[in-house]
């Protein structure tokens, strides 16, 4: 079967005044649908710019990258904006919540910009709510919550649109120890529930254990792509 | 609909998040806003009573006065010769195709007497039309007609001024016996009061009485037949400008003045004081129509910096949007809409008080004056287009932002 994700000989080089950054150099990455992988590398790897490139942030320098049948590489700003907004999730490590604006607002945001009906969008986001624990803080503001429920936020809006990938940028890197634990099941529960591929960037090895795939970037390469035999990402974890 | 509805609600709820920024930011426009509206209040009211005025004169008439006479040399002032006579006027009626009604006066101040109480007034004789042409209209009795006249019967119709003067007040003025310059007159009518003047002369304060009777038995006269005045009303007001020429041309010939040489009277077209009132205004109205859009101008240029400092602020956001899907162009519309949100309660805002401060006005100067809807409506169409133009180069700023930078933006 043909990969969602395909990136080939992919570089990424930055202009920072007169230096030149290669960020990545020449990365060919297949991931399939419903994989649940982990990038994992120190500061500076690349690892970021990588997923900046996956979320149709950003453009590489060279290489190609398709998303599902699509080249990324030659589409406009505002065709990969339409990408954005159906096909990808994004969670960040500092939430990146609207403030002043509720759950459920933040939740129906990304369908606002999809056009979708206004009592779909109330619908589906209190769904959304509900299914990652929220049920009943609608209405509660991001300054109202807990860290552990704002990523919960974060994540019920990154679904909004039922994307194909979920993108998570050191999605437990605020929080303390027991939300991540909570974040990282919530993470494998969607993924067996929803069928969503799941792509998590982190430096924490633990966090890495919940994934089957762990892909290794040092330097704006990838140094190992190993897959993970561990109990955390089996669906009967997701249950306890 | 859906994205314009959600856009709006941001966009007040960003204003509503800090209302004294918002409305210190709304200052230029409202004080903009509210000056066009308040002066073209004023402006407008002051028009309509320099119409109402000129209108109280009569319909489209033009005053003929005699010119200045010459005493060796030195000219005397205008109105002073008696040049015109009823004759003149009679020809102007028949002659002048232009002209529809004719009325002429006699005029002089005089001391009048009733019972203990006298009052120094202008005595006007006339004739029975006078009445229909100069528009005015009795408020008791009747006017003199054509038998008082050719009789001349002692007969008088007074002014409101004359009646408040001489009589105490609820005594009824008909049927009483005056004396003017001593003659004895029966006081048969009182005219509706006509108020001031543009130039302030006070209409009421006149005694109308027939034009022979007039002459013969209390003005009297060196020339049988002079007055001191010609009306003349337009048939339309179509044809007010063809009098003038009519008239001078009519007059010229009567008085066998030869070419070349100066007229002996003066015709004044009523209309042309209203212009000249109305051009002052529209002067005055424009001075401030420029001070109200240097307002607006500065109105717009804070709205444009507060919304560069607010797209600042908003950068993460703005990463936020862009993340889950908005476009470059929907950034774009959403800081549009809130700049023209800020402009448009800016104007809105402007309206109020210009209605407020108009109000106010009217009440404590006691100057008339006349709302204008279509001046609102475009006061505020135009901050409105203030808040887009001004607005566009922060929306642009912020549309133009790279999702990955405004989302490590700090």
């Amino acid at each position: 079967m043909r990969p969602l994700i395909q990136l080939r000989d992919v570089w990424k080089v930055y202009h920072l005044g007169d230096v030149e950054v290669r960020a990545l150099r020449g990365i060919s990455l297949d991931i399939r649908a419903g994989e649940f992988l982990a990038i994992v590398g120190a500061s500076g790897s690349g690892k970021s710019t990588c997923m900046n490139l996956i979320g149709c942030l950003d453009q590489p320098t060279r290489g190609t990258y398709r998303l599902g049948d699509v080249d990324v590489a030659t589409l406009s700003a505002n065709e990969r904006a339409a990408i954005r907004s159906r096909r990808i999730g994004f969670v960040f490590q500092n939430f990146n919540l609207l403030g002043r604006t509720t759950a459920l607002e933040n939740v129906a945001l990304p369908m606002i910009y999809a056009n979708v009906p206004f009592a779909e969008q109330h619908r589906r986001a209190r769904e959304l709510l509900a299914a990652v624990g929220l049920r009943g803080r609608e209405h509660h503001l991001p300054s109202q919550l807990s860290g552990g429920q704002q990523q919960r936020v974060a994540i019920a809006r990154a679904l909004a649109n039922a994307p194909s990938v979920l993108l998570a940028d050191e999605p437990t890197g605020n929080l303390d120890s027991q939300s991540s634990i909570e974040i990282m099941e919530l993470f494998v529960r969607l993924r067996w529930q929803r069928r969503v591929t799941i792509v998590v960037v982190t430096h924490e090895p633990h966090i890495a254990d919940y994934t089957e795939r762990v892909v290794t970037f040092r330097d704006g390469r990838i140094v190992s792509d190993l897959p993970q035999v561990s109990s955390r990402h089996a669906p009967e974890a997701a249950r306890g | 609909m859906n994205l314009l509805w959600m856009t709006v609600v941001t966009a007040l709820r960003a204003l509503r998040r800090n209302v004294l920024r918002s409305a210190l930011t709304m200052l230029g426009v409202i004080i903009g806003v509210a000056a066009v509206v308040t002066m073209v209040s004023i402006g407008r009211g002051a028009n309509a009573a320099v119409q109402r005025e000129i209108q109280s004169l009569g319909n489209n008439l033009v005053m003929i006065i005699p010119g200045a006479t010459t005493a060796s040399g030195v000219h005397m002032s205008s109105g002073s010769a008696a040049t015109l006579t009823v004759a003149d006027a009679t020809s102007i009626a028949k002659e002048c195709l232009a002209v529809s009604d004719v009325a002429w006066a006699k005029r002089q101040g005089v001391q009048v007497v009733y019972g203990n109480q006298n009052w120094a007034t202008a005595a006007q004789g006339v004739p029975p039309a006078y009445l229909s042409v100069r528009d005015w209209r009795l408020s008791a009795g009747r006017f003199f007609d054509q038998r008082d006249d050719a009789g001349a019967n002692p007969v008088a119709v007074l002014g409101q001024t004359v009646v408040d003067q001489l009589f105490a007040p609820g005594e009824d003025p008909l049927g009483a016996s005056i004396r003017v310059k001593n003659v004895p007159f029966e006081v048969i009518g009182v005219l509706a009061r006509k108020g001031q003047t543009a130039w302030g002369q006070d209409q009421d304060d006149v005694i109308l009485m027939p034009f022979l009777t007039a002459e013969r038995r209390v003005l009297g006269t060196q020339i049988l037949g002079t007055v001191d005045m010609i009306v003349a009303s337009a048939a339309t007001a179509d044809a007010l400008p063809k009098v003038e020429p009519q008239i001078r041309t009519l007059l010229r010939e009567r008085h066998r003045i030869p070419p070349g040489q100066d007229d002996d009277f003066t015709v004044r077209d009523l209309n042309e004081i209203a212009e000249a009132s109305k051009n002052a205004s529209a002067v005055m109205m424009n001075l401030l129509l420029s001070v109200a859009s240097v307002s607006l101008l500065v109105g717009g240029i804070g709205i444009m910096n507060i919304m560069l400092v607010s797209v600042t602020e908003r950068t993460r956001e703005i990463g936020v949007r862009l993340a889950v899907g908005a476009r470059s162009g929907h950034i774009l519309f959403q800081f549009l809409v809130e700049a023209t949100a800020l402009s448009l309660v800016g104007g809105a805002a402007g309206i109020v008080l210009g209605i407020a401060a108009t109000r106010l006005i009217a009440h404590l100067a006691q100057w008339p004056t006349l709302l204008s809807a279509p001046a609102a409506a475009g006061a505020f169409l135009v901050a409105g287009a203030v808040g887009i133009f001004f607005g566009f180069y922060p929306a642009r700023r912020a549309a133009r932002l790279d999702p990955i930078t405004a989302l490590r933006y700090e």
